[in-house]
């Protein structure tokens, strides 16, 4: 009896440590997460507008239909990005996803504080490989890091109301995302 | 053989635990740092590095991209203030106050998140498209049929699911209680079809 006992018990803590293995292991095994989604229908390093949802066809679930979206699929392979995109009338955004899908950052037209949001995305060894002169007047250049080679560079525009969808449209499809040639 | 035997049945007993573990969590969505206000709740932390790895799993599992705490909160509802299931064939008033944020919207969505056909093509109201009252509150209809008003069909669906995301506001990780972020109610308000 003990004996049973004992293996349930040694059942249940090896249970407890699939548990963990399978939950950290589903991000990687994943085959339909929103960069596999995207990857059909966007060319890498080019930002590209994304259909709005429909109840037919939406690219991504919970996509939110008030909002122009464009999604530049990044590579840093081959170098540095810049980010630029015009603020439209109502509300933008930009989010950084990991390849995983991770948010790593987000920041809003308010908080770029521009009219138009400029960054640049850049792994951490391009950005240890920067000169030093050059990181210094990269002080009012917001420069970010991303924690994988590829992932997702969101843009989010507002239409308040419906009416106003061309424009956000629009000002999305200004937008554009380029690889830096390798400055020396 | 006894050996066999016991260790055959541990792993049985591994295999049950912990894989349906994983599944109970991945389907019902558990997570950490849940923000829960009235029947809405909020993972203000998924939208940053540090998401927890069950809401990673759930994210990727869905394919759908979190929204980032820099850009703004998303709050989910499944179900009305007394804990019954959102039932499209029933008609549902969301009504009261929102926390502070430039913009708001508020949609409806299948429970695999697709939006939901109807005849007005209306699947969301954005926070500048609402009806108010004086005091600046409001009052969403959730019904089958139209209703005067801000009017959201719900297309008669079994169940549905309303997400009401806030756009630069103050509502965050921080954030801990109705006081700080005061949320509308969600009351069934007339018979079911």
């Amino acid at each position: 009896m003990t004996r049973w006992l004992l293996w349930t018990l040694a059942g249940v803590i090896l249970g407890g440590i699939v548990h963990l293995g399978t939950i950290l292991m589903v991000p990687r095994t994943a085959s339909q997460d929103a960069y596999d989604r995207l990857e059909p229908i966007t060319q890498a390093n080019v930002m590209t507008p994304i259909p709005g949802p429909t109840p037919a066809k939406a690219v991504l679930p919970f996509m939110d239909p008030a909002f122009a979206v464009a999604v530049c699929r990044y590579d840093l392979r081959r170098g540095p990005m810049k980010l630029t995109a015009p603020v439209s009338q109502a509300y933008t955004s930009v989010t950084f996803y990991s390849r995983l899908g991770v948010a790593y950052y987000g920041i809003n037209d308010r908080a770029a504080g521009r009219r138009t949001i400029e960054l640049y995305l850049m792994t951490t060894p391009q950005r240890e490989a920067l000169p030093e002169e050059e990181d210094v007047t990269a002080a009012d250049r917001l420069i970010i890091e991303s924690p994988s080679v590829t992932g997702l560079i969101v843009l989010r525009a507002l239409s308040p109301e419906p009416g106003l969808m061309p424009m956000a449209q629009a000002s999305v499809a200004a937008a554009r995302c380029v690889t830096q040639t390798q400055t020396r | 053989m006894r050996l066999l035997l016991g260790s055959l049945y541990m792993f049985v007993v591994a295999a049950a635990i912990g894989l349906g573990s994983t599944f109970f969590a991945l389907t019902r969505g558990a997570g950490f740092g849940t923000l829960r206000i009235g029947a809405w709740t909020a993972q203000p932390k998924a939208g940053t590095s540090g998401i927890d790895p069950y809401s990673r799993a759930v994210i990727a599992r869905s394919g759908a991209l979190p929204i980032s705490l820099g850009d703004g909160v998303a709050f989910v509802a499944t179900a009305d203030d007394r804990r019954q299931p959102l039932d499209g064939r029933c008609e549902v008033l969301i009504a009261g106050m929102t926390p502070t944020a430039r913009y708001f919207t508020l949609t409806l969505y299948d429970p695999d998140g697709r939006l939901v056909a109807n005849s007005v093509n209306r699947h969301s109201f954005t926070s500048e498209e609402l009806y108010r009252n004086q005091d600046g509150s409001f009052e969403i209809a959730v019904a089958p049929r139209a209703r005067p008003g801000n009017w959201l069909p719900s297309g008669g669906l079994e169940r549905y699911l309303l997400v009401l995301r806030f756009y630069d506001t103050s509502v965050g990780v921080a954030t801990r209680a109705e006081r700080e972020a005061p949320m509308p109610s969600i009351r069934r308000s007339g018979a079911c079809r």
